[in-house]
């Protein structure tokens, strides 16, 4: 008989976990006011954490980190996510560009980046998707090439959220003379670090979202100058550098506890004796959520262990968007209003945001379909 | 996992593989007790294991037998091993013996209510047992009882003195209602339950075991229908190689793995003494295998084609008990009432606290 195709083992969080949440819990109460939107840039706040210790948290002590376990990181951003403390400043960097940095990042890079991350200095955005290149991100069109000293590189990103605040960017490319390779689409993979602040030949266009924000970008790279000690990793290495940088991006639990607070607000609304309809509907989506954390800390367990738990990162991923887009449609079933972002009533408020983010959690991040493509891979059918 | 456990998972898994047949699982359901199986499996000791040694048992924790359970559920295997492992504990606990034939215990049903009044040194047995598991097959049942002073363990020796209407659920295992009006039991065959051990609680177990049997027929049914995937041709190619195909297993990958952590979790609820949280738990774990069932099986029918409709393939032996244990102990919409009903009663405030605790 075939083997399991994916490995969800059980786990403990141990003591160390459980004390640090009540040490957040308790800074969350402090801080209460910050509160709201984690996708907040609030460089401030993340001072704050940084002062406790809490960016950069299982890194070398080498470069600032604080070697704690991935349980207890996993422990941290779920308090943070839970409360919608505004953690967007350091979350990138946190997430993926750091840890990328640690496994592919030149001796001077981890020296020089790391430790500010991990003070709340510098913080981090994404630069892989393009006009052309979404899904398939091997098609990009951004092309590098070798001059005196570093490398000139032209081209567009796309989609790049908070590249109007970030201080660098990881950016996603190819060399030129990688040509057009359609026998291995990843030849001349190639990543650098681009300084956003100070670097001319980058051009940052605001892309204004539904909901009426300003989150994500366009950039237009025009012989664009970065120096040779820029480079990230290894030319021709980008992709497996970038897959390792999608790991990271999957693998954690703020990708099915954006929309919490509406859980929240469905059940204060429902009030403490619900119909049985309305008992069993929410009841239905608060076991799943209770699934998806159980998954999602067995993922922790298999960071712990130095694995890249791809296929389960894919499974959670998929499993809790699913689950979070199902939220504002149970809502509205079960506590009809007419939805208003400005509301007073926070439910009312909520089932607004809630329904016009939904779209965009299948979608970033790698959408539904290829997350899709990943698992049926695992299950050796690809 | 232990690696006690282990071994005794690898020896119980080929147990099953040789003895669940596709011949012994239709003869099953036409009315052939698989005595064979059955034999085969009480020499092992699983379904007393988790007796003390001094009662026959070894001691076994309640997650290794729910570890034997998914194996069990994986092979579709016919036969009353999560009854008699539950029959074994309710009686066990009130001091009543327990033997090695097959067991069942009852009431399964929320509704359903039975008593016990004195009867000289004796008692008369009234009430209704609905849908008991193998009932006609089981050499002892093992009921609750109410009588005037507390709830009362009752083992019989078979179903004589009862009214009984056979049934089956849709995968054909037998499901037995018993009516008793004024049965005399012998003295000897009542007792106390322990602290702990009442309907509530059996009720709680059982919809846990049938969440661990299920989370094993949906690793099977996904095994089969990925296996099928890979073989089966049409348009020059496995059918696997198509996209929909794939994104519809991945779904059901997703369901899969989904259901296999709820099970554990509902599994680690048993160390929890708090009645109530320990409800919360299995609720969430029989609520969302159950939601999971429905959804599995039915992309596992949609990759099969006709063939997963026929009684021949062996897919149905996986979905049709699917369709039958998500309804058993207690529906998915019933255990999702009593998690909503829990989080709604500890308030909006309380949810995350709750959620994370432990
Ligand atoms: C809010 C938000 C923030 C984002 N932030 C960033 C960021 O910071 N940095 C960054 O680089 N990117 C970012 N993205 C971009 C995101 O990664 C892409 O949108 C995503 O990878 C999909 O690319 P696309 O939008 O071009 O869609 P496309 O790839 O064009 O896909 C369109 C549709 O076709 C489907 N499709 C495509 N290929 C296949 C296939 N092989 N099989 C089946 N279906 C397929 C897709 O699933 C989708 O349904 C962000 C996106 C959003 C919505």
């Amino acid at each position: 008989m075939m083997q399991q195709a994916f490995r969800f083992d059980p786990v403990e969080l141990p003591p160390a976990a459980k004390a640090l949440r009540r040490e957040v819990r308790a800074f969350l109460d402090d801080n209460h006011a910050s509160l709201g939107n984690r996708r907040d840039h609030d460089q401030a706040f993340s001072r704050k954490m940084a002062e406790r210790g809490w960016i950069g948290m299982t890194w070398p002590k080498q470069y600032g980190g604080h070697e704690r376990t991935a349980f207890e990181r996993y422990v941290m951003i779920e308090e943070m996510l839970a409360a919608g403390a505004p953690v967007g400043f350091h979350w990138t960097a946190d997430r993926q560009s750091g840890p990328n940095i640690l496994r592919y990042g030149s001796d001077e890079q981890k020296d020089y980046f790391l430790p500010r991350i991990v003070r709340a200095e510098l913080s981090f955005c994404i630069g892989m998707s393009e006009p052309d290149s979404g899904s398939d991100l091997a098609g990009t069109r951004t092309r590098a090439v070798k001059v005196d000293g570093g490398f000139r590189i032209n081209g567009s990103k796309l989609w790049t959220s908070n590249a109007h605040r970030a201080d660098y960017m990881i950016l996603f490319c190819k060399m030129a003379d990688a040509g057009q390779d359609e026998v291995d689409r990843h030849a001349g993979a190639t990543q650098f670090l681009v300084d956003l602040k100070n670097s001319p030949g980058i051009e940052i266009r605001p892309v204004i979202n539904l909901l009426g924000e300003h989150h994500f970008n366009q950039l237009f790279l025009t012989d664009l100058f970065v120096p040779d000690n820029r480079l990230f990793g290894e030319i021709g290495n980008g992709w497996r550098q970038v897959s390792s940088e999608l790991a990271f991006e999957r693998s954690g639990p703020d990708r099915f506890l954006v929309l919490f607070k509406l859980l929240t607000e469905m059940v204060r609304v429902a009030g403490p004796n619900p119909d049985r309809a309305t008992a069993s509907a929410l009841g239905r989506l608060v076991a799943q959520l209770a699934t998806l954390r159980r998954m999602s800390l067995s993922i922790a367990g298999m960071l712990q262990e130095g694995l890249q738990p791809l296929n389960e990162a894919a499974v959670t991923k998929d499993l809790g968007t699913r689950y979070e887009q199902d939220l504002p449609v149970m809502a509205r079933q079960l506590f009809p209003a007419e939805p208003e972002l400005a509301a007073v009533d926070t439910y009312v408020s909520m089932l607004a945001r809630a329904t016009m983010n939904a779209p965009r959690l299948s979608i970033q991040g790698g959408t539904r379909e290829i997350l899709r493509g990943i698992i049926a891979r695992g299950l050796g059918l690809r | 996992m232990r690696d006690e456990t282990r071994m005794l998972l690898e020896s119980v898994g080929r147990l099953f593989e040789d003895h669940c047949t596709k011949a012994v699982a239709d003869s099953a359901e036409t009315g052939t007790f698989p005595h064979a199986l059955w034999q085969a499996v009480s020499d092992t000791g699983v379904p007393l294991a988790a007796l003390p040694e001094s009662a026959g048992g070894a001691d076994a924790e309640w997650s290794d037998l729910c570890a034997v359970l998914r194996v069990a559920g994986r092979h579709a295997a016919p036969i009353p091993l999560a009854e008699t492992m539950l029959a074994a504990w309710v009686a066990s606990s009130a001091g009543l013996e327990v033997t090695e034939k097959p067991m069942t215990v009852g009431p399964v049903r929320g509704d359903d209510r039975l008593t016990l009044e004195r009867d000289g040194n004796g008692w008369r047995l009234s009430g209704r047992a609905s849908r008991l598991p193998w009932a006609t097959d089981a050499g002892r049942i093992v009921l609750l009882a109410d009588t005037a002073d507390g709830a009362m363990a009752v083992v019989l020796d078979g179903t004589a003195g009862a009214e009984l209407a056979a049934g089956r659920n849709m995968a054909g295992e037998p499901r037995d209602t018993l009516s008793f009006s004024g049965l005399r039991v012998a003295g000897d065959a009542v007792a106390r339950a322990a602290a702990g051990v009442d309907r509530a609680a059996l009720y709680r177990r059982g919809a846990l075991a049938r969440a661990v049997l299920m989370a094993g027929a949906l690793e099977r049914a996904l095994d089969t229908a990925v296996t099928y995937a890979g073989e089966r041709k049409q348009f020059g190619r496995p059918i696997g190689k198509f996209q929909a195909v794939q994104q519809n297993l991945a779904v059901m990958a997703g369901q899969v793995a989904a259901a296999g952590a709820a099970a554990d979790l509902g599994v680690e609820a048993l160390s929890i003494d708090d009645p109530a949280k320990q409800e919360f738990l299995i609720a969430i774990a029989k609520t969302r295998v159950g939601d999971a069932a429905t959804l599995a099986s039915e992309i596992a029918h949609q990759v099969h084609g006709a063939i997963g409709f026929t009684k021949e393939y062996s897919l149905q032996l996986s979905t049709r008990r699917l369709w039958s244990w998500r309804d058993e102990f207690g529906g998915d919409t019933e255990w999702a009432a009593k998690v909503g009903t829990y989080v709604c009663g500890g308030g909006a405030d309380a949810l995350w606290p709750t959620l994370t605790d432990g």
